[in-house]
């Protein structure tokens, strides 16, 4: 009898090549220059003011501490109010969670309308749609502004919302259009002999059949609107001003001494949700980005 | 059960038309299968009685009402898709009470449906499955499934079978078959698979361009081919075709080309042959028996030496190539016959079976 070659159990271990070495040195490098100025941040936020003038800014703290953090959140002055960044965590919160429900929910339906019920003006319309994702808004800001102060909206937060569903809803109905023009033609043509009319089959076939890009959407749109200024900076109003509107505050409008740490601890407060989102679904949102919609 | 019947239907895509001036009835209870190569029209057509395309002009009327602008919920059909399309978020039960749900049929009577389809469908222990979990065969039943449950007056198939594989295919087009029969709803069906189109018609439509070119029993169509284009679609290998003229002699009429002579005298002439008129003489490869040494017979011409270029074996037959004088000719004989590439046989055509046509018009003579 002849031995039985035996196959190994385990993928054999690759050798460290030049190239491999090459290849880490130079990722390693690309992470460690993207993540510096994050680790500054970091360090910073933990030290005193005293410790702040005194040390490197890449030196780690001597004697950490949480003041800074308690003060941003809590009692730094943003403008005549000394109630930290909290208001504006609330605010932005009561401005996020409508404003991505909405303009999800219209993108949804407006690519569901363009991808199966074909219009005749349906070309045309998403022509116009798509004009809107290069408009820059910076442009059609004011005639915005005397829009809504007209029907008595300007400065409250159903205008903040209105504004983010309107401005999301070209990126939304091209990511969804983009998503519903995958599925087969024929189901949705089984679905009308089925019996199955506009609303139903979106609610009841289509609706739960979008998860992954609900997803997509979702991220863009938090991320999005979390991190937008200027608007929330105009028709927010003070009642509803966002908290990346609070954080310039804070940033901007200290006298005499720029505590340094306690606008490091502000700044990470402010980006923790959408940090913690890119954390969480990086998976997703780079297949947000592959399916067609870039946004910056 | 009902019968279609479509007048003067125009259908035009994207500017371009697509069907014209085409007229169609089917019989209640008839299977009614069209036949044709892709873009041929022939799933525009079905599209079209579904309610799923608008037509130009003209009418279609299902069971004697006119549902020419009707929803396609409105037109009591069932329709089953190449591609099964179902619903991947509902469960084999979800999927086929969808439509009786909407209707408004009560709980129990669509219980009592989905039952029943899933039995005659073998499909009762997948009930609860999603679609995702189910093997092609199971899937195109689930399809077809939804529609039965509809109970429907007229069933649409659009190439149901072509992703399956061909075992798959060969066993579900035998349940097809008995369905129609234990129903007896009016279907139409939509292939360009002529193994299913002759099996399971009571009639085949062939189609072309946009236009039906034969309408008849599969067995007419078959043998009797209205033109050269039926004649060389159907059938595999397709039909042998020879050009020449007609010579009418002494009350007689042969087939003169370069390679053969043959006396047609018994023809089923449509039209009366013209002395001189240029012809194309069709022979199906059955119709041409082979044997090594030459030998005459009634219904058999004097025979034609031929040269073996290529062998096919078949299992129960074989397709020999032949070549007799400058003439390329495919026959299917028994896989006994003793015949090796290179080799010398003899070719009778069976003189009753051919077929004749026109040689400029190429309808059948």
């Amino acid at each position: 009898m002849t031995m039985a070659t035996t196959p190994s159990k385990r993928r054999p271990a690759k050798a460290w090549t030049p190239a491999r070495i090459g290849t880490y040195a130079f990722l390693l490098s690309a992470a460690a220059f993207f993540l510096m100025p994050l680790y500054v941040m970091l360090v910073t936020s933990f030290k005193t003011m005293d410790e702040v003038r005194e040390s490197s800014i890449f030196a780690l703290p001597l004697l950490p501490t949480v003041e800074p953090w308690v003060v941003a959140w809590s009692s730094a002055c943003t403008g005549l109010e000394c109630k930290g960044l909290q208001v504006g965590f609330w605010n932005s919160v009561q401005i996020v969670l409508p404003s991505v429900f909405f303009s999800i929910l219209l993108g949804a339906i407006n690519g569901y309308a363009l991808a199966f019920w074909r219009s005749r003006f349906a070309n045309l319309l998403f022509g116009v749609l798509m004009i809107g994702v290069f408009v820059p808004y910076q442009v059609i800001m004011y005639p915005l502004v005397r829009l809504l102060s007209s029907v008595g909206l300007f400065g409250s937060l159903p205008a903040i919302v209105v504004i983010h569903s309107i401005f999301g809803m070209p990126v939304m109905t091209l990511l969804f259009r983009n998503y519903y023009t995958g599925i087969p033609q024929e189901l949705f043509k089984a679905a009308r002999i089925d019996g199955g009319g506009f609303w139903r089959i979106f609610w009841e076939l289509m609706l739960p059949m979008s998860t992954p890009i609900l997803i997509v959407a979702t991220i863009m749109q938090v991320t999005g609107i979390w991190n937008d200024y200027l608007l929330g900076l105009i028709f927010g109003g003070t009642q509803f001003s966002p908290m990346t509107v609070q954080l310039n505050n804070i940033v901007n409008s200290t006298f005499g001494e720029r505590a340094y740490n306690v606008n490091m601890a502000a700044t990470i407060l402010t980006s923790a949700v959408p940090l913690f989102i890119y954390l969480v679904s990086g998976r997703w949102f780079v297949r947000g980005i592959a399916s067609g919609a870039v946004k910056g | 059960m009902a019968q279609i019947s479509i007048q003067a239907l125009d259908i035009q895509l994207g500017g371009n038309a697509i069907i014209s001036q085409l007229n169609l009835e089917v019989r209640e209870g008839e299977f009614l299968v069209l036949l044709g190569p892709s873009g041929c029209g022939k799933s525009t057509l079905l599209h079209s009685i579904a309610g799923l395309i608008d037509v130009s002009d003209g009418s279609i009327a299902i069971g004697g009402k006119d549902v020419t602008w009707a929803d396609p919920k409105d037109r009591g059909i069932g329709m089953v898709f190449q591609s099964y399309a179902l619903y991947p978020t509902m469960t084999v039960e979800q999927n086929m009470a969808f439509g009786p749900r909407i209707s408004g049929v009560p709980k129990t009577e669509i219980a009592k449906r989905v039952a029943r389809a899933a039995g005659m469908l073998h499909l009762t222990e997948l009930l609860q499955r999603k679609p995702a979990n189910l093997s092609g065969g199971q899937r195109q039943r689930v399809a077809i499934g939804r529609a039965l449950v509809r109970e429907a007056a007229v069933f649409l198939f659009d190439e149901p079978l072509s992703n399956l594989d061909a075992k798959l295919r060969a066993e579900l087009r035998r349940e097809l078959k008995e369905l129609h029969a234990d129903l007896g709803a009016t279907m139409v069906y939509v292939t360009h698979d002529q193994v299913e189109a002759m099996t399971l018609a009571s009639r085949i439509a062939v189609m072309r361009g946009g236009a039906i070119q034969q309408i008849d029993t599969p067995a007419a169509v078959y043998s009797q081919p209205a033109n050269m284009y039926v004649a060389g679609f159907l059938g595999s290998p397709s039909m042998n075709f020879v050009e020449g003229h007609l010579q009418c002699q002494d009350g007689r009429t042969r087939f003169v080309a370069d390679a053969l002579t043959l006396d047609v005298s018994g023809y089923a002439f449509v039209h009366s042959p013209a002395e001189g008129q240029r012809v194309v003489l069709g022979v199906r490869p059955e119709d041409i028996a082979v044997s090594l040494t030459p030998h005459s017979d009634a219904t058999h011409n004097d025979g034609l030496p031929a040269q073996v270029r290529l062998v096919e074996p078949m299992g129960p037959n074989q397709v020999l190539w032949l070549k007799v004088q400058g003439l390329d000719i495919g026959v299917t004989c028994d896989a006994k016959l003793q015949a090796s590439k290179g080799g010398t046989v003899v070719a009778h055509i069976h003189t009753p079976h051919v077929s004749l046509f026109d040689a400029a018009s190429q309808n059948r003579l």
